[in-house]
């Protein structure tokens, strides 16, 4: 009985309702006329295309940056590498695999500006990330109307300058990764191998990287900064580091995102993405300064799994559209009950 | 000497105010915009925006930083104004009416508000920022669901077309700028709403003297150092609710003035930029997160405003595009709100350090003096 008590307690209520609500979604669907390989085969999907995002959240979490509300900066990045890369033509794996070179050196470069900046700041992290990540997003925003892209599939038609607001990309790495060794069962279900393998690649290079003595290092600036400075690790470098890793993985995070939902989108669609993730990982039982793989995983898959259920249960169960609300009280409620549970603030 | 010297103090003191001045002066000739147009424009806008980001004033005062969570307000008061029309009560007596519902409801959003920060001490701006978006979930499953369902809806105008829930978009013809048509001076042909004014007005006087009360100097020791100010006997978590609640229902009216103003409400998206734009404008006025003044604030809302009126048509006339402009203004505004949090947050660190090296002895106080020095250095680089 104390083991299950135990467990309800570092679990967390929140979680443990939302896993039930969840179970009973899967359960409620055949009732309701949803289709239970369809449902699955979407959540499998969304799982793919978010799980990157809820990854790159771990770096900073272990540092001690607290949660990455700036995360907007990365998928920039990315979307810098992706429109370079249908600019430049590349097609197919090509395409997938230029786009993410072309958008790790951005990254890295506004990774470490941004991780500079957080340096300066410590303790006030998460508001200033979540206005950097802002002012970011509204400047590229200018920058995609005046950069000078000529490809006739990404620029407004009329003008012929100017990006449009959402571009196909049909006809160069769409699906790339999830028709990868895809495993088709009848009509409705698709299992997206090859998207997921790259997702459990980048999970287990974050694990090892963990494990390293960088990645042990960082993880003790986080968890006890006056311990970390007494052996010697640079508290400011650590942080740099997990900065960039985080960025990266934003940007890595959009071109996978994109290639499975076959559009890019431009423009303000970044501003609301790291909420989604911030949810994401706290759902999986990560807190402000403490995040597993394992908390990646479940929370990535939960957090989908409510996104893909809830609309189509719901909806047809109860014939209204209250989804969203469902969404947005869930999302953001466990995102206040991370934040208000008694951490160490890192000053 | 030293008058150079303050003058340097000065500008960095003022850095934020003085760089978004210069910006706003450089915009206004490619925009093309009379004198006379941005002048009558900054006046209404003064009129519609200073009571919201006045509301800001208390939690400052007690160190809880920018209020985010005064949008729960804003809804509090939106929930007044669709009442005041489902009873069709119009004129000012409505805006009354509004405020009376409006009054309770933030008085217990604000109570929850006050409650969760309390438990967040140390991160309440994205606590509270976050708390709007939750609380945007619940208000929208009361007025998009439980409106005309559970709770009786009487006006059939307002009610979405399937039976429940409200519309979209909210006429307010009955209570529109029926506040600042009470008394509308026309001064050397500006149109001048006095009454609106007055209300600002009295806010102002309300807040000074409050300042000067029993729990106004708690607030500010409770905002100086929470600690102290419990071993003093103040009851620090009480005060901090107390000063977010006063916010909220400040929050409340001022959402109300607003919107009377503005004459339409988009029912589930008015509220959205509501602490975007009071903080923006409090910051743009030279507050920081610990501290501002009634100046700020008015300064604030006409140089933000100034900005948002001449951007888009000088994008327009610059670029050829008013977008770059519309984007320019909302980068500058999320932008300002960035610099003024990192710049407060970059002085507090030094101060910090400063404060430990006082208490160091020997080698290490120089190591650390020469990297910190070395820190402030690079910052002034970028």
């Amino acid at each position: 009985m104390d083991k299950i008590k135990q467990f309800v307690t570092d679990f967390g209520w929140p979680r443990i309702i939302i896993f039930l609500f969840l179970l009973f979604l899967f359960i409620a669907a055949p009732f309701v006329g949803v289709r239970i390989d369809a449902s699955i085969s979407d959540v499998f999907n969304r799982f793919g295309q978010n799980a990157l995002f809820v990854l790159a959240m771990v770096p900073m979490i272990q540092s001690g940056c607290g949660l990455n509300f700036g995360l907007s900066i990365g998928i920039i990045a990315g979307l810098i590498g992706s429109t370079l890369s249908v600019q430049f033509g590349l097609t197919g794996l090509m395409g997938f695999f230029g786009a993410v070179a072309l958008a790790i050196p951005f990254a890295v470069i506004f990774g470490w500006f941004y991780g500079l900046l957080l340096n300066k700041v410590k303790g006030e992290e998460m508001t200033i990330a979540m206005y950097v990540g802002f002012a970011g997003v509204m400047f590229m925003c200018i920058m995609w109307l005046i950069l000078p892209y000529t490809n006739s599939t990404m620029v407004w038609g009329y003008a012929g300058k100017g990006l449009r607001t959402t571009i196909s990309v049909e006809g160069y790495y769409r699906q790339v990764l999830n028709d990868f060794w895809a495993i088709r069962i009848g009509t409705d279900f698709i299992f997206p191998t090859g998207m997921l393998l790259f997702v459990v690649f980048c999970a287990f290079l974050m694990w090892l990287f963990l494990r390293t003595k960088t990645g042990t290092a960082m993880t003790a600036v986080g968890s006890n900064p006056d311990f970390a400075r007494a052996s010697g690790i640079s508290a400011d470098r650590m942080r740099t580091v997990s900065v960039i890793i985080s960025t990266v993985l934003g940007a890595v995070g959009i071109v996978v995102f994109q290639q499975s939902y076959g559009f890019i989108q431009l423009y303000t669609a970044p501003l609301a993405m790291p909420f989604a993730a911030v949810a994401a990982i706290l759902i999986g039982g990560a807190s402000v300064n403490k995040a597993t793989m394992v908390n990646v995983l479940v929370g990535a898959f939960l957090f989908q799994g409510l996104l893909t259920m809830t609309p189509s249960v719901i909806n047809s169960a109860l014939k209204t559209d209250i989804s969203e609300v469902i969404r947005i009280i869930v999302s953001n409620g466990i995102i206040i009950y991370a934040l208000t549970r008694k951490t160490k603030v890192t000053k | 000497m030293s008058g150079k010297k303050s003058l340097g103090r000065f500008f960095t003191e003022n850095a934020v105010v003085i760089i978004f001045l210069a910006l706003t002066i450089a915009a206004i000739p490619p925009s093309g915009l009379s004198f006379q147009y941005i002048i009558q424009e900054m006046i209404t806008r003064l009129g519609r925006n200073t009571f919201l980001v006045l509301a800001l004033l208390l939690p400052i005062f007690a160190g809880m930083g920018l209020n985010f969570g005064m949008t729960l307000g804003a809804m509090s008061g939106q929930i007044g104004l669709i009442l005041a029309i489902n009873w069709n009560i119009g004129g000012v007596e409505g805006l009354l009416f509004a405020a009376l519902v409006g009054t309770p409801i933030s008085v217990l959003m604000g109570y929850i508000c006050g409650a969760v920060l309390n438990k967040a001490k140390g991160r309440e701006m994205v606590t509270g920022y976050i708390l709007a978006f939750f609380i945007n979930g619940v208000y929208q499953f009361v007025v998009l669901y439980m409106m005309g369902s559970i709770f009786p809806i009487k006006n059939p105008a307002i009610v979405l077309s399937r039976g429940y829930g409200i519309r979209n978009t909210l006429n307010l013809e009955n209570v529109r700028q029926s506040l600042d048509d009470l008394l509308m001076l026309k001064v050397g042909g500006f149109l001048i709403p006095v009454a609106t004014f007055l209300i600002i007005g009295l806010l102002c006087v309300f807040v000074v003297w409050f300042k000067k009360t029993k729990l106004g100097q708690d607030m500010r020791a409770v905002g100086h150092d929470m600690t102290v100010a419990e071993a003093a006997g103040v009851p620090v978590d009480r005060t901090r609710i107390i000063a977010i609640i006063i916010s909220t229902v400040l929050a409340s009216f001022g959402q109300i003035i607003f919107l009377q103003n503005m004459g339409n409400m988009a029912t589930y998206n008015a509220h959205d930029q509501t602490s975007f734009f009071a903080v923006a404008a409090i910051l743009v006025g030279g507050a920081s997160v610990k501290k501002a003044s009634i100046p700020n604030v008015i300064i604030g809302v006409i140089l933000l405003h100034v900005l948002y009126v001449v951007t888009p048509r000088a994008g327009q006339n610059l670029f050829g595009s008013a977008m770059i402009g519309e984007y320019f203004r909302q980068f500058i505004g999320y932008g300002v709100i960035a610099l003024t949090l990192v710049l407060y947050a970059w002085k507090a660190r030094q101060g910090a350090a400063r404060a430990r090296e006082g208490l160091r002895g020997g080698n290490s106080a120089t190591a650390a003096a020469g990297t910190a020095a070395a820190d402030t250095a690079k910052g002034g680089a970028k």
